[in-house]
């Protein structure tokens, strides 16, 4: 790779972002909108001096990434909805044992086997921990190819720094389109050395390494949990991250992430043409979530309302009317099935929300 | 192995004692805390004597699972993994791959690696990893209080065949080993059983060729050892070791299913074979 600027498509950037991280180990199970993960990593991770294994099952694979997270390896795997529901059960396991490794969720269209549109169906179980018991993962939402292998390198880089689970939520569209990568800004890099936690073959003149979720007195288990309730705690602090666009001087503030939040800067752009202040607020990690800044526009004079629109059922307008509190109405638009915005879908409900700030057409919660 | 060193003395109220029987480097210095009758101590043991034999704690990686040796991890002494219900194999396939110079052992029970963990098995087995499996079949769920086990015999009562296992209603018992020994991937598989000395030793010798398939890089090892569960059974623990070897050995018949080793010295000539015969004692099940 002569040039560090590709075109490529962003199933396998995100392929390229985890082998520059150091990613060693990759296990998955075929689902489509993400088989180019599988496939790319197929070919290539053995070159990087890496191991892919297709699993027999996404219960199997995320296992498996216990297993290379616990030996200190960096390991990744990847699916789609269905996918990475049969996946929650590891991830729960993962978290509990304080394991580093990342989790692609190139998200399509649900429940049930649903089909294979582009969706953000997968919001809650993202951002909620999605298996049993109380934990968090780190989520990011890339919206471009670009970001698609820039967060999976940060995901590594994260998950490592806070022994934590990270997951990439992003969507069919994004996984599947085509656009320019530059990987300038990430170097190949060695992974940190974990041998003083890690399981491995040098045990010699050291205390065993144990990694296990089960303590079967509350009072083992209680100290636990508060360790990694302070972690949450500190993540919320000091990991939240998120951009805008033109929310500068924007009157109608639209939170969006993946594919729709594309979509939102030509409806942005539009409206302005028409003299209307839009601008876009976009979360980079779901969770934690930016509450905080969202609550600053939704509490500024110059916002008027929120318009979140998301490929979903309404998911994210949770985290938004929580941040929003009632200090201004909050809108949500949606496109069901597997259906995806074009700009006008957009357009129509600003220009209501712009006569109406609480337009009963899109008004999901009053000021 | 440690006996090879100098004499080993104890002093107990002043005199001095030779120490003719030790644990195990390899097992910690919890006591176990399975039933009295339970079979797991001895499979512990005999897995601790041929780790320290083989020279191998230091690198000894474990994966327990979940059931009645969910807690195995407190008795040995080396890196362990507490895995989920059934998924030890895959955990242990991330292990083995990013740490090939490990020796990876999966410790599990029939309920994880025959009911809840059968495609991790298979698949795993399939997949020759080098790893070696330890798989206690007492044809009951112990930890969780007596339910039927996929290994649980026809006409066995357990409190969820309340009335005996009938076919018609739940199937038969599955017979893991011969099952296994049909993959390619599978360099050992013995059912062995713990019922009595002779059979302990024969255990130990199976045990040793598991842990030979990954040490030579052969592929996957597994021995099924037939255990006793006398309190599930509701039987005393004579009673309960006497039903293994008279009762459960006839639905779960003892013996080598694939053995790469004894298939490789077959195809020796004749001179070779014995010399191979004198080298190596003898580990036939």
């Amino acid at each position: 790779m002569a040039s560090e600027r590709v075109f490529m498509k962003g199933n396998e950037a995100a392929c390229e972002g985890a082998f520059r991280a150091g990613c060693k180990f990759f296990a998955g199970y075929p689902i489509t909108p993400q088989n180019e993960v599988p496939e790319y990593m197929s070919k290539h991770i053995w070159k990087h001096g890496g191991v892919f294994i297709q699993s027999e099952s996404e219960v199997a694979a995320i296992n498996m990434i216990m297993g290379a997270a616990s030996a200190g390896a960096r390991a990744m795997t990847s699916s789609s909805a269905p996918g990475i529901s049969l996946k929650q059960e590891g991830i729960s396991y993962i978290a509990m044992s304080e394991l580093p490794c990342v989790i692609m969720d190139v998200v399509r269209c649900g429940p049930g086997l649903g089909n294979i549109a582009p969706h953000q169906g997968d919001y809650f179980q993202a951002t909620r921990g999605g298996g049993h018991g109380d934990y968090r993962t780190i989520t990011l939402a890339p919206n471009s190819v670009h970001e698609m292998a820039q967060f999976v390198y940060l995901a590594f880089e994260l998950a490592d720094k806070w022994r934590n689970p990270a997951l990439i939520l992003s969507d069919g569209t994004i996984g599947q389109m085509m656009e320019p990568v530059d990987f300038s800004q990430m170097p190949y890099v060695e992974p940190p050395h974990k041998s003083d936690w890690c399981v491995n073959e040098h045990q010699e003149g050291r205390e065993r390494h144990l990694i296990c979720t089960i303590y079967l007195l509350a009072e083992d288990m209680a100290p636990i949990h508060e360790r990694l309730i302070k972690k949450y705690d500190r993540l919320k602090r000091e990991e939240v991250r998120y951009t805008d666009y033109m929310s500068d001087d924007a009157e109608i503030l639209i939170v969006a992430i993946g594919s729709p939040s594309r979509v939102a800067r030509s409806a942005i752009k539009a409206a302005r043409e028409e003299g209307l202040k839009v601008g876009m607020f976009r979360p980079i990690t779901v969770w934690p979530f930016p509450y905080e800044v969202i609550r600053q526009y939704a509490e500024s004079d110059r916002v008027k309302a929120i318009l979140v629109p998301e490929m979903n059922w309404g998911q994210m307008i949770e985290d938004v009317v929580l941040a929003a509190g009632c200090a201004k109405p909050v809108h949500f638009i949606a496109k069901h099935g597997g259906l995806t915005f074009t700009p006008e879908d957009m357009l129509e409900p600003i220009r209501a929300i712009r006569a109406n700030p609480e337009s009963p057409a899109t008004v999901w919660v009053q000021s | 192995m440690e006996a090879a060193k100098d004499k080993k003395t104890l002093t107990i109220d002043g005199k001095d004692y030779e120490l003719v029987f030790d644990r195990p480097e390899s097992l910690s210095v919890k006591p176990f805390t399975y039933c009295p009758g339970c079979n797991h101590g001895t499979i512990h043991r005999l897995i601790a004597e041929l780790i320290d034999e083989f020279g191998i704690q230091r690198r000894c990686i474990g994966m327990a699972s979940v059931g009645c040796s969910v807690f195995s991890y407190e008795f040995f002494d080396c890196d362990f993994i507490s895995c989920a219900h059934g998924r030890a194999l895959a955990v242990a396939t991330g292990v083995k791959r990013m740490r090939p110079e490990s020796v990876v052992i999966s410790y599990q029970g029939d309920g994880d690696l025959a009911a809840i963990g059968t495609a991790e098995t298979i698949h795993a087995a399939n997949r020759g990893e080098r790893i070696t499996t330890i798989f206690v079949n007492n044809a009951i769920y112990g930890m969780t209080g007596g339910q039927m086990a996929p290994t649980t015999v026809l006409g066995q009562k357990t409190t969820t065949t309340p009335e005996g296992r009938d076919e018609r209603r739940i199937g038969w018992p599955i017979r893991m080993s011969e099952m296994l020994a049909l993959l390619p991937g599978v360099a050992f598989v013995a059912r062995t059983s713990c019922h009595d000395s002779k059979n302990i030793l024969k255990t130990k010798a199976a045990l040793k060729k598991a842990f030979r398939a990954q040490l030579e890089d052969r592929g996957f090892g597994l021995v099924e050892i037939l255990s006793n569960c006398n309190v599930n059974w509701r039987m005393t623990p004579q009673d309960g070791v006497k039903w293994v070897g008279e009762e459960m050995t006839k639905i779960f018949p003892l013996g080598t299913f694939k053995d790469v080793f004894a298939e490789e010295k077959e195809k020796l000539p004749a001179a070779a074979r014995e010399s191979a015969d004198a080298s190596s004692e003898e580990t036939e099940v």
